[in-house]
């Protein structure tokens, strides 16, 4: 998987774009010679302005390794300077300048019997949705739960393929909280992630899971330090910062 | 009370681009040793601001400067002074 060298910059071509929130998107690629890449990964994204700016910024791979093509899922920040051209201007058949995959740290391999447990706020489900659908693709049956942020129902990425997932049988369970909304007949969480939560959701420290959790700066460092609070082993836990602005938790 | 600064706070994997732009392999995964205090950290686990001119790495135990990074018109500065050791897989 790793080679040497320096990454290239390649061209990807749209090829389906599925709404998953009113702000978030996923854009199905198909990439010539793409390598593959692991659960967790992600690939730096470049656009180029007529008069030769360029703007940077990473995005999470939302596709399995097993995927027939590469998914990113972008959630679309009124202030950003990529995400608007990505959800919302780009088009099926427009080509996207990118490079990856990136990273060995924050990545899920499916190859340990451990627990799995990801714990993802607004877009920051994306890698861990790799993880998910690398898990189900392998048919993997390594216990998994996903504990889910988002702020609203409206804006669960992924909702109805998660509850697929997690009706398959095969022992990932998912829990969802909303942050800022508390709908009629709901049954999961209304709040934000706490300690009550954390020990309803997470095996106790002795059974060693994998743990992943991916979303805001300030979501990803409440949860691993909650989770460390539970006698949880730093090392055990796998953090993926987005920023300020990142996600919808 | 968490400062605009702290919220916009990166990881190390935000950088992992960047980094295989300087070195040959994968660096995410990399044991980094921090000159001031000693702790050894995945790059993946270190605190990165990406806000200032260039890109500064600084040590999640200690927060001292492990990396500074500057690239431009077609240049890159890398200070390393506060890394004591970098061990990488060579695969």
């Amino acid at each position: 998987m790793t080679s040497h060298g320096p990454l290239k910059w390649q061209f990807g071509t749209l090829a389906e774009v599925v709404q998953e929130t009113p702000r978030v998107s996923s854009l199905h690629l198909d990439v010539p010679d793409w390598q593959g890449h692991l659960a967790g990964q992600h690939v730096d994204v470049r656009l180029t302005a007529d008069d030769g700016y360029q703007a940077e910024r990473s995005y999470s791979i939302a596709s399995a390794p097993d995927d027939p093509r590469l998914a990113l899922t972008v959630e679309r920040l009124d202030d950003g300077e990529v995400s608007p051209y990505l959800v919302g201007e780009l088009r099926v058949g427009d080509r996207l300048e990118l490079r990856g995959p990136i990273g060995g740290f924050f990545v899920w391999r499916g190859d340990v019997d451990t627990p799995l447990l990801v714990i993802g706020g607004g877009s920051g489900v994306v890698p861990l949705m790799a993880m998910l659908r690398h898990r189900a693709n392998i048919k993997s049956t390594v216990p998994a739960r996903l504990l889910f942020s988002s702020r609203t129902q409206a804006d669960i990425i992924y909702r109805d393929e998660l509850s697929r997932l997690g009706a398959a049988g095969d022992g990932l369970t998912v829990f969802h909280t909303l942050t800022r909304e508390r709908p009629a007949g709901w049954t999961g969480y209304t709040r934000r992630v706490d300690e009550t939560m954390l020990k309803e959701v997470a095996w106790p420290k002795q059974d060693s899971p994998a743990v992943f959790i991916c979303g805001p700066t300030p979501f990803v460092e409440a949860a691993s330090q909650l989770l460390v609070g539970m006698g949880y082993e730093p090392r055990s836990i796998k953090t993926e910062r987005f920023g300020a602005t990142g996600g919808t938790a | 009370m968490k400062t605009q600064i702290e919220e916009a706070r990166l990881d190390g994997n935000a950088i992992g681009g960047l980094l295989r732009e300087i070195f040959a392999v994968e660096m995410t995964a990399a044991m980094g040793t921090c000159a001031s205090c000693g702790a050894v950290n995945e790059v993946g686990r270190v605190q990165v601001y990406v806000h200032a001119p260039g890109t500064v790495v600084r040590c999640p135990d200690c927060e001292q400067v492990l990396m500074r990074i500057v690239r431009g018109r077609g240049r890159y500065w890398v200070d390393m002074t506060g890394v004591r050791c970098l061990e990488f897989s060579d695969a």
